[in-house]
């Protein structure tokens, strides 16, 4: 039976690689309502110096008169503030576009560092095995039974603030899951007959790990990328707004949430709510899309 | 008499995002009791899918459209889906290539040979359950079969998990058994072995058996009717000896010719050209007709009908293959 | 005449070794022992250029390991493969690429991320057997060798079928040039009409480039056909090794007789089945002395103790039973 709807559909998308991806993509509206929602937020952050109203950290423009104005009001000079402005009279709107722009920049970028760490421990651990393969794996098991949040603040306490450290931190605490994922999709496509083929043909280990293996194990570092980096992101908010992550001259969501949190008490909202609801929907939108990869590539629901 | 079997005109589709995939389209052929029947195709054939939809097993997108299996008299196609279950692993029984489908992984054998006899006929004690389990299990030659029982299916080698997967199979004193590659994962010397415990089973027992199988010598040795399917149809059927002798439809004498030891040693093999075509765009006329040495014109056109010849062979084909 | 290929007393375990729990509890005095299988045991062949060998065993037999220790995927544990190339140049591939191997999966022996012309060309190109600029012509030259056109090029293995995929394998292989090609069940996946396009092809292949063949398969219907000599091999150890004649029709090794007597045939028509009995033993704990001796029914107190060794009871025809001694 099985073997049957896959003839079938092998026929049906030998056309296009991309077109296959996207009609199994496409399978779950979510997924693909999350993919719109989180290619605008990718939007905005890219270009948030153009599609912001306002340079909320442009001194000449910021008012410290306008401070704490209400969604929706208007300043003497009729700016519109959509979404209120904070304590310093910046915009809202504009301090959250920048905000998801470095939030998301520092995600993606300690994502991808601890990818390409991890991927290469993990992949030579599994190609070569034996003692090197038990050291590393024994280090990721150690780092895997720490909390990532407490890894995180330990780190920052050694070093100190700033963003260099702050990415050098979560690449600490992710690289592991990685290496994790790597190796475990590697040692299935190492024993393989295609890679067997490739030592008869004496291509030798760099080329074999790096054209013939890797390339087969990135579906599985993609998914977890994915989730990871919704992690990462949150867990970088979780340490600016506890004020151990990003500077103040970098204002991420998490710092914005955390600038807020002073005047919650005083009924001033939106300080704190509306970078709260945008760092939520990013990390949302980002999981549902991590999802449906991780669905799209498990071979177990592969209808 | 009766067959025990009596599948006419079957016709089971998948309805798939790229079209109608006819896998089964026009399947007739019977079982009579004690008799062991060869289904015989390559991969797609559509073999499997007809002993799926006798068994009622055929999952969406797929759907029997069209065709009776008539078991016993009884059109399982108009039964509700309860009663097909009923009807599974008592009357008509499964085995398949892969003994893990039927064996549950975590379960001693013992619990569930008992549990196998006891669903279908609960006024069975469980002692009385244990011994016809414990004989089962001696039937298909399984030694020391008391110590056995109490083992878990993975502390048994390939040849004994199907030799297992039978004596459940067998527990319920099957009218039909549907036997789908049943030995293909074997090695030579353990496929001899079950092929001997399931040709001496169906001899004790009368139990019709239909042996699907891509293997051509095997059901030659065993069976007293072949089929050969070849894209959703059945296009040559008849009695062993008359269908390996003599075949008639250029496949099956296609199929036979290409078979190594049938051919002088260093010798090219014949072969068949070309590749089985894909189900979803079947041409109009005969689906062999792209790969065939004898096609005609009319053979583009519209597909052979069934006929039934003189020596109990049913054909489909405009330009049979005649033996010298 | 040299052989082509020499195998001395090659033997190849897998050693399961005991983790740091296991070792822990062996000091407070358990008996935990490390896992050895011997998957290859001892066996020692020739094959000569223009031969084609086949090796038959059932699962277990150790056939696969022997043929990737010969193709240079696995190190042997014990003992020496050696190839001398019949035709040595300077500015010709390497030995080590002569031996090439054709595998059982057409599904996983082509990398999936590959184009075809990639999969054919890769290997040449990294040794500088042919330059980046001439890729394409090569692989059409290849392509055309096993029937293919170059219409394949740029096309991934998925969009082929498991025949042509097996084509593409072998083109592979192909393309360095190589003068033993050890096939490791390489049309047991295929189906049945499309085997004998694949095993016509091996034929061809031989009579054009001068190949020699290592044929391993379970199929001794496929081996009969093929072959020139034949090896049948049972639990890691050569039984008996034969001329084709002699195999199919004076075959000496109780073994041989049980396997050749259970093979399906098309000439035999209806039969009733009269299987050797038992299980394949484990090769985790392999029967002592003659490995058969529980399933034999001419085995003596003999088989149970001493291995019997591999003698010459006829002019190249081998066996190991001790049904073969004089006294």
């Amino acid at each position: 039976m099985a073997e049957v709807t896959a003839n079938a559909q092998s026929q049906a998308y030998s056309s296009s690689g991309w077109r296959k991806f996207w009609a199994d993509y496409s399978e779950s509206p979510l997924a693909v309502v999350a993919l719109l929602i989180f290619g605008s937020i990718l939007f905005i952050a890219i270009f948030a110096p153009f599609v912001s109203p306002t340079n909320p950290y442009d001194l000449t423009t910021v008012d410290i008169m306008n401070s704490r104005l209400p969604p929706g009001s208007e300043d003497f000079a009729g700016n519109i503030y959509l979404l209120g402005t904070d304590g310093a009279g910046r915009d809202m709107l504009s301090s959250i576009f920048f905000g998801l722009r470095v939030s998301l920049g520092v995600g993606a970028l300690s994502g991808l560092i601890a990818l390409i760490v991890g991927a290469i421990l993990g992949l030579s651990a599994a190609y070569y095995g034996g003692r090197y393969e038990t050291f590393v794996m024994r280090i990721v098991d150690i780092q895997l039974s720490f909390p990532s949040i407490l890894m995180a603040l330990v780190i920052l306490a050694i070093f100190g603030k700033g963003v260099e450290k702050t990415i050098i931190a979560l690449i600490l605490v992710q690289w592991a899951y990685y290496a994790r994922a790597a190796r475990a999709s590697a040692l299935v496509e190492k024993n393989k007959e295609y890679v067997e083929a490739a030592k008869c043909l004496a291509l030798g280990d760099r080329r074999i790990i790096l054209n013939h293996i890797t390339p087969n194990c990135m579906a599985p570092l993609i998914v977890v990328g994915t989730l990871q980096t919704a992690h990462a992101i949150s867990l970088e908010a979780t340490l600016s707004f506890l004020g151990l992550g990003l500077p103040v001259t970098e204002p991420s969501l998490g710092l914005l949430i955390g600038n807020g949190f002073e005047f919650m008490y005083s009924g001033d909202y939106w300080i704190s709510i509306f970078p709260g609801i945008a760092l939520l929907i990013t990390i949302v939108s980002i999981n549902l899309v991590g999802d449906q990869l991780r669905d799209m590539f498990n071979p177990r629901l592969q209808r | 008499m009766a067959p025990i079997l009596d599948v006419r005109n079957l016709q089971t589709h998948f309805f798939t995002k790229s079209g109608v995939l006819k896998a089964v389209d026009g399947v007739s052929f019977q079982i009579g009791a004690g008799e062991i029947v060869g289904l015989v195709g390559e991969s797609g054939s559509g073999k499997s899918i007809t002993g799926f939809s006798i068994l009622g097993l055929v999952d969406a997108p797929g759907r029997i459209v069209g065709g009776e299996i008539l078991f016993k008299g009884n059109d399982l196609t108009k039964l509700p889906a309860t009663d097909i279950q009923k009807m599974r692993g008592s009357r008509i029984a499964m085995i398949f290539q892969d003994p893990m489908m039927t064996l549950n992984p975590v379960l001693r054998i013992e619990t569930q040979m008992t549990e196998a006899i006891q669903t279908h006929d609960s006024s069975v004690s469980k002692d009385e359950a244990r011994r016809r389990s414990r004989d089962a299990l001696g039937m298909v030659g399984i030694s020391s079969p008391d110590e056995r029982m109490r083992a878990y299916p993975h502390q048994f080698s390939g040849g004994m998990r199907q030799r297992v997967s039978i004596a459940i199979a067998m527990l319920n004193r099957p009218d039909l058994i549907i036997a789908d590659e049943p030995t293909t994962a074997l090695d030579v010397t353990i496929q001899g072995q079950v092929i001997h415990e399931m040709q001496q089973l169906c001899r004790k027992t009368k139990t019709a058996l239909l042996w699907i199988t891509h293997d051509l010598a095997v059901v030659a040795g065993i069976s007293s009717r072949i089929c050969v399917m070849y894209a959703g149809r059945i296009v040559e059927q008849g009695p062993n000896d008359v269908l390996i002798g003599s075949p008639m439809h250029p496949y099956t004498n296609g199929l036979l010719r290409s078979v190594p030891s049938q051919n002088l040693r260093g010798q090219p093999l014949q072969q068949i050209e070309g590749i089985v075509p894909s189900l979803l765009n079947l041409p109009p006329g005969c689906a062999f007709e792209n790969r065939c040495g004898r096609a005609l014109a009319q053979c583009k056109q519209s597909a052979p009908e069934e006929t039934v010849m003189d020596d109990q062979r049913i054909l489909r084909c405009f330009n049979k293959v005649e033996q010298s | 005449m040299t052989p082509l290929l020499t195998v001395s007393n090659v033997s190849r375990d897998f050693i399961k070794s005991l983790d740091l729990v296991a070792k822990f509890l062996n000091r407070l005095g358990q008996d935990h022992r490390e896992e050895i299988v011997h998957a290859v045991d001892d066996v020692s062949l020739e094959v000569f250029k223009g031969e084609v060998v086949g090796i038959v065993g059932e699962s277990g037999c150790g056939k696969s390991t022997l043929g990737k220790m010969v193709a240079g995927i696995l190190t042997p544990s014990e003992g020496q493969v050696r190839f001398e190339s019949a035709n040595k140049s300077d500015d010709g591939p390497p030995d080590d690429l002569k031996t090439q191997m054709i595998f059982q999966d057409p599904f996983s022996s082509l990398n999936p991320r590959k184009k075809v012309i990639d999969i054919v060309t890769e290997a040449p190109i990294h040794h500088g057997l042919i330059k980046a600029s001439e890729k394409r012509e090569f692989a059409i030259e290849m392509l055309n060798r096993v029937g293919l056109d170059a219409e394949a090029l740029g096309r991934y293995p998925h969009q082929f079928s498991g025949g042509q995929r097996q084509r593409i394998g072998i083109a592979r292989a192909l393309a360095v040039s190589p003068e033993l090609l050890v096939c490791d069940e390489s049309i047991a996946a295929l189906d049945v009409s499309i085997q004998a396009q694949v095993l016509n092809l091996f034929a061809k292949l031989k009579q054009d480039y001068d190949l020699t063949y290592l044929f391993i398969s379970h199929d001794i219907g496929v081996i009969e056909h093929i072959s020139d000599r034949v090896i049948v091999m049972y639990l890691g150890r050569i039984v008996e090794t034969a001329p084709i004649e002699a195999f199919v029709e004076q075959p000496n090794h109780p073994y041989t007789k049980a396997l050749l007597e259970g093979v399906p045939r098309l000439e035999i028509g209806q039969r009733d089945y009269e299987p050797v009995s038992g299980e394949i033993p484990s090769p985790l704990d392999p029967p002592s002395g003659c490995h058969f001796h529980p399933r034999c029914k001419h085995s003596t107190e003999r088989c149970k103790t001493v291995r019997p060794a591999l003698i010459e009871i006829a002019p190249d025809h081998f066996s190991a039973c001790h049904l073969n001694d004089s006294d």
